[in-house]
Order: structure tokens, then sequence, then C-alpha cells
């Protein structure tokens, strides 16, 4: 894949929205954007856990059958599994 | 024995290979029970060390962090803070890691560092990790942590060698009790937390330059959204056919060799009470047992091999949002399908669903899924009843009839959980799916025989001891008292399962349910099929090659079309499972989940059976 290098450049977006093969970094998390039925803390919480945390790199890998969803997402050397609705707390570019 | 028992306790994130090294410590010297009051797996196992020392090992539930956010989360928390009743504070927590994946568990070690409990590091599959070309500066990361840190392939004989040694050396040392500074940690703590462990890991651990291709190869085809629901597909049709077609033989030949052995007693001792209670109540009821191994042994045979694989997860990631619709999670989907079987693999098998509730709603609805034991029943009644005709042309009436039955099981399954998770499980947490899917690793057999092993043996003891006495109970129900001297017709009639049979024929005369039928229905409590032989009981039928046909016959010419309907509608739910109930009731650690299962499928059985009924007699099928 021809990830850019200019990643400050580009526009800050949700993992949520992202296509397979994006590459990208972690800029912040938002958990009260995801409309999830964990509270926000929580949902911050798990996925800090799981390694979500500013400046991590991150890739979707695949994506699930309905409606894309959900989405293999490499970050850092391990691949998480996530609904778009929980991604939808992590902003990338 | 000098030194007292020395506890440790193993924690590790999810897929850090844990369980392998609890296997490789312990080998086949494990006890497998529930935590008291929680449908949490308490594993326990021993060894003995290089210098004669007794260990005791708990492997506690694969958590993140200590945070404690499901009941699973909070025994592994509340273990190592030594807050559980009953359970030894560990005299070491060896915190498990696989090494070719360190980030999140470096993060979980600095959070169990403020415990302040004796902790050591491993780091596990050490192998994989250097075959990748991952290396580690393990006296580096040793000094930067401030714990010991070993190396160990637990799946190799002789990996744990350098863990034993030095489990040895801190079981030697005193080192004075560190107070307990851990408290739940902020999101900000977390965030730190996390950060620190990548600067450690960036200072100690290098990183090939090219990562593990081969898994990612792998899951462009397996995780591909049309190639890996067929694989998943053909895994399961492989799955299904082995326990169907697999098993079939030796259960028939454990069912014949039980008969024989029935046989024997019967011919040796005198007819009386004794002989009825060697051959009928304990012969068979042991017989009744045993007769599920070889389906619970390909059932984790299989899933355990999925598991170790890595597969699971991605099983999981492929159903999530095709489940998820009906409120179940994407790891319900292969102990749902193995129900098809028999539920009682199947409910042991929910086992791989993590989250409480997402578990419970699962077990709740496993015996709606149509078992291979209905299957006499249905073929019975429908042959009896149905015509063999074609209809359309091209489908022929009868197999038409059971897609249907086996379509009503699914659908209220489906129907079932949306309501509970709706009304019933409001106040246990979701559980959203996040989920990490690990790289793939070959599966190492002796780990996953120890793993089956402990399964079956673990079904003998508990699920066992309970489906016997149940199955001595319903012999009881069935002999007691004996016929008077003189008396016609079969002994059944004169016994209290014929009275408690005539008692509850007026509940279920609106279904078209005769006092046959209802007397059928207790010895069926012990297994769905026995209700076609006691059927043939009940008829005064001679048993024999064609009994089956015969039953059928007889059934043909004493009941109406309507009543044959409303049976087949009150088996697709038939609540009477004795053996389903046991295992409910053990793996939910609650006799309260079996009293709802049984309580909701009669629930739902007479309502079909009702409307069936009067239905089919407003057709005019009385």
């Amino acid at each position: 894949m021809a990830s850019s290098d200019q990643t400050d450049a580009r526009p800050q977006m949700p993992l949520g929205l992202a296509k397979r093969g994006y590459s990208g970094v972690i800029q912040h998390l938002a958990a009260v954007n995801a409309d999830s039925a964990l509270p926000a803390i929580e949902l911050e919480s798990r996925l800090i856990e799981l390694g979500f945390v500013e400046g991590a790199r991150v890739e979707v890998l695949h994506e699930g059958i309905v409606g894309r969803d959900p989405i293999a997402v490499r970050i850092e050397n391990v691949t998480i599994a996530v609904r778009r609705r929980e991604a939808m707390a992590v902003i990338v570019a | 024995m000098e030194a007292p028992l020395m506890h440790l306790a193993l924690v590790g994130t999810p897929n850090s290979g844990k369980t392998a090294l609890f296997n490789a410590l312990t080998g086949s010297r494990q006890k497998v029970a529930n935590y008291p009051g929680v449908t949490v797996e308490r594993k326990e196992g021993g060894f003995v060390t290089p210098r004669g020392r007794q260990v005791s090992v708990v492997d506690l539930p694969g958590t993140y962090s200590l945070r404690g956010r499901s009941p699973d989360e909070e025994i592994t928390r509340d273990v190592v803070l030594g807050r559980t009743a009953g359970e030894a504070v560990p005299d070491l927590v060896l915190c498990v890691a696989d090494s070719t994946n360190l980030r999140l568990t470096i993060r979980l070690v600095l959070e169990l560092k403020r415990t302040g409990r004796p902790l050591m590091l491993v780091l596990n599959m050490f192998d994989i990790a250097t075959r990748r070309g991952v290396t580690v500066d393990v006296e580096r990361l040793s000094e930067a942590l401030g714990i010991p840190v070993v190396t160990s392939i637990a799946v190799r004989k002789g990996g744990t060698a350098e863990l034993l040694r030095r489990t040895d050396e801190i079981a030697a040392q005193s080192a004075p009790l560190q107070e307990n500074r851990w408290q739940p940690l902020s999101v900000a703590e977390l965030r730190a937390t996390q950060r620190e462990a990548d600067r450690i890991i960036a200072a100690t651990v290098s990183l090939p330059a090219k990562p593990d291709t081969w898994t990612a190869r792998v899951d462009a085809v397996v995780l591909h959204p049309v190639a890996g629901l067929a694989i998943l597909a053909a895994i399961l049709f492989v799955m299904f056919q082995a326990v169907f077609a697999w098993a079939q033989p030796l259960m028939e030949l454990l069912s014949a060799a039980f008969a024989a052995l029935g046989q024997l007693v019967h011919n040796t001792l005198p007819a009386g009470l004794l002989q009825s209670f060697l051959q009928n109540g304990v012969i068979s009821g042991v017989g009744s047992v045993i007769v599920f191994l070889p389906q619970i042994i390909i059932i984790f045979l299989f899933i355990l091999l999925l598991e170790d694989f890595g597969y699971m997860a991605r099983a999981a990631f492929l159903m999530d949002r095709i489940m998820g619709g009906a409120g179940l999670h994407g790891r319900a989907f292969i102990p749902l399908l193995s129900s098809f079987a028999c539920a009682i693999p199947g409910i042991m098998a929910t086992r791989v669903i993590d989250n409480r509730r997402d578990r419970l709603t699962t077990i709740l609805i496993a015996p709606l899924m149509t078992c291979s034991a209905r299957i006499p029943v249905y073929t019975l009644i429908i042959s009896a009843f149905i015509p063999a005709e074609q209809i359309w042309g091209w489908a022929d009436l009868r197999g038409l009839v059971m897609f249907g039955l086996y379509a009503v099981g699914i659908a209220s399954a489906l129907g079932v959980s949306f309501l509970i998770k709706f009304f019933m499980l409001r106040d246990y947490a979701p559980a959203p799916f996040m989920l990490e899917l690990p790289d793939y690793k070959t599966p190492r057999l002796k780990s996953i025989a120890i793993g089956v092993y402990t399964r079956a043996k673990m079904f003998l003891q508990r699920a066992g001891t309970t489906i016997f006495s149940m199955m001595v109970l319903i012999w009881f129900l069935a002999s007691f008292p004996p016929p008077p001297a003189g008396a016609e017709g079969p002994a059944i009639n004169y016994s209290l399962a014929a009275m408690i049979g005539k008692t509850i024929e007026p509940l279920l005369a609106p279904l078209g349910f005769n006092w046959q039928i209802a007397v059928a229905l207790i010895p069926g409590m012990a297994a769905r099929e026995v209700a076609v032989a006691a059927l043939g009981t009940v008829y005064a039928i001679e048993g024999g090659k064609e009994a089956a046909e015969q039953i059928g016959q007889v059934l043909a010419t004493k009941w109406s079309l309507a009543t044959a309907l409303s049976l087949l509608a009150w088996y697709i739910f038939a609540p009477q499972c004795a053996s389903t109930l046991a295992v409910i009731r053990r793996e939910t650690g609650s006799s309260k989940w079996m009293a709802v299962t049984f309580g909701y499928m009669l629930a739902l059985a007479y309502v079909a059976s009702l409307a069936t009924y009067h239905i089919a007699l407003a057709f005019g099928a009385g």
C-alpha cells in the first residue's frame, strides 16, 4: 500500500469510517462520539487496554460481510476486531 | 513436607498461551470447578519443583486489566488481591505473555506491579518469537520492569525449566511483603501505563522489519466476505458430519454394550425388583451418561483445535453481525450449531463465550435447536401420520414437515434470544464486540489432548452424577408401585408415572393428549427418544426389530391427526430432557437457570401444542 508520510496533513476522521486498506496514526480518542452501548469512560478504557493510544499506527485489514462491519484493525503488531460503531471513538489521520 | 504448599496464580491476556503453560506445568493433574456462585470456571492443578517444593497453580481467567469489567475478570482481580474467600493468597503471580506480542501484556504487568504481590513475567512462545525475528533483551526488560523475567516454551518438553528454577529461587527467599497500592485505574492512568509500556518495549524489544506475513495471507482468504463464509461453512459441515456420523457408530456400540450388559443381568438374576433396578435403573442410567461421551469428545476436539489454531476468533468475526441481529455473540455460533447434535456438548461449548450475559443467553436457547434425540420421535409420528406425497412436483411432504420442525426451532431460538436481550438480562453489562484476532499458531496436540480429557472427565463427574440420579428417579417413578398380582396390561400402567400421567391428563387434554401420551412423557424425561419406547410399552407392544413400525401403525389408529401434529409441536420445544437440565444447572452454577429454561420451554411447548391442536381441529383434522 502506498501509505503516505504526510499523515499530519491529512484530515482527521473516525476510524469507524475508514475503508479496508486505510492506514493512519491515532490522534485522540473521542468516546462520547461513538454510539456505543457502553458508557464513554468504559469504552475509552477498553480501547486503551486493547492498545488504542495516541500515536499508535493503525491499518484496516479486513471488513465484515454485513455493512462492512466489524473491521479488523492492525495496531502496532496486534490485530483487533471491533465494530465500526465503537471504532467511531478512535480519531485517526 | 517441611515447606508449606506454594500458591501460584497464572494471569495473562486472552491468547497469551496461559492455558498451554498451565497444561505444561500440571499435565493432567487438574481440577475444574466453578467459583462459588458464579459461572466462572476455576482451574487448579499441581506440580513439584526441581527442589521438591509442592506447588498449587490456579489458571485465572484471561484479562487485559484488573478493572474487573466482567465476573471472570473480577475473579482474576480478587484472587490476585487476595480478596476471594476460601482462595489462598498467591505467593507468586505469574504474568504470562505471548512473546510475539508483548504490548498489551507489559501494560498489564505495570498494573499488576501496583498490587505489591511477588510477580514474575513469563515470556511464553519464545520459540515462535525467535523464529519470527522478534528479539527481546530479557535482562533489560527485567530491569525496566523491576521484576524477574523468564522465557518459556510451554509446548516443548523442558521448555519450562527456567521458570521452575526461578520459582524455586523465589520460594527460597522471603521477600518482605509489599503493600497493595492498586486502585482502579482512571482513563488517564490507563493511558499513562500503555505509554510507559510502549516506551519499555521500544527500549528492549526489536520487531522484525517484516511482520508475520503468514497470518496476513491466510486471513486475506479466511476473512474474505465470500471465501471466508464458504470456509466457515465447510469447517462446520465437517464438524457436523463428525458429530453425527463419526459419533453415531460409537454411540450405538455403547448403547448396545449397555443393553447387552443389562440383558446379562436380566438373565442372571431372578425376576424382581433387584433385577429391574440393576437393569433399568443402574445400568441404563450409567449407559445414558456414557453414551454422550463420543459426541462430547469430538466436539471439544474440534473446538480446542480451532481455538488453538486461532480460528475461533475469526469465526466470531465472520458471524458477528449475522448473529448480532438476534442479540447473540459471534462466538455463540459454534455452541448453537453443536446443539443440533445434542444440547449437552453445545451447552458445555458455551465456555468459549467470555461474557456472562452472552453465555447465559446461548445456554438458554441451545435446547431449542432440534437435537438428534428428537429425530426418532419426529420420524415415528411423521411416518405414521403424514402421507409420503410429492407436493409442487418436487418436494417430499414428509421431508418438508421435518424441515419445518427444524425451522420453527431455529426461529423460536432467535425470538427467545431477542426477548432475553430486552427483558431478562438487562442488568448485565453488554459486551460490545472487541476482540483480539491472534496470529495463527500450529495447534499442539498434547495440550489439546489434556483439554479434551479434562472436559470428558468433568462431564462424567459433574453432569454424569446428576444425570444418573435423575435416571434412577425416573426408573423409580415408572416401576413403583409394582402391579398387583394378576393385573392385566403393562406394569407401567400401575406405577407412579401412570398416576402422574393420569393426574396431569386434564391439563394436557386441551392439547389433544390422552393419558397414554402423558404417561410416556415421564420416562421421556430420561431422553427424548425414550418416549418412543415408552409409547410402545404403554400401548403394550412387544419390543423387537419392527417395534417402531408397529408403534406407528397402532398410533395411526388411536390418535387423530390433530393429536399427532400437536405432539410434534410439543417436541419442538420439549422441555423434558433431564440430562440437558442437569448440564444447565452445572454450567450456570445455579438451579435458577435450570428452572427458567424448564419453565419457558414448557410454556412454549404448551402454547404451541394448544395452537396446533385447535388450528388442526378447525381444519377438520380431528
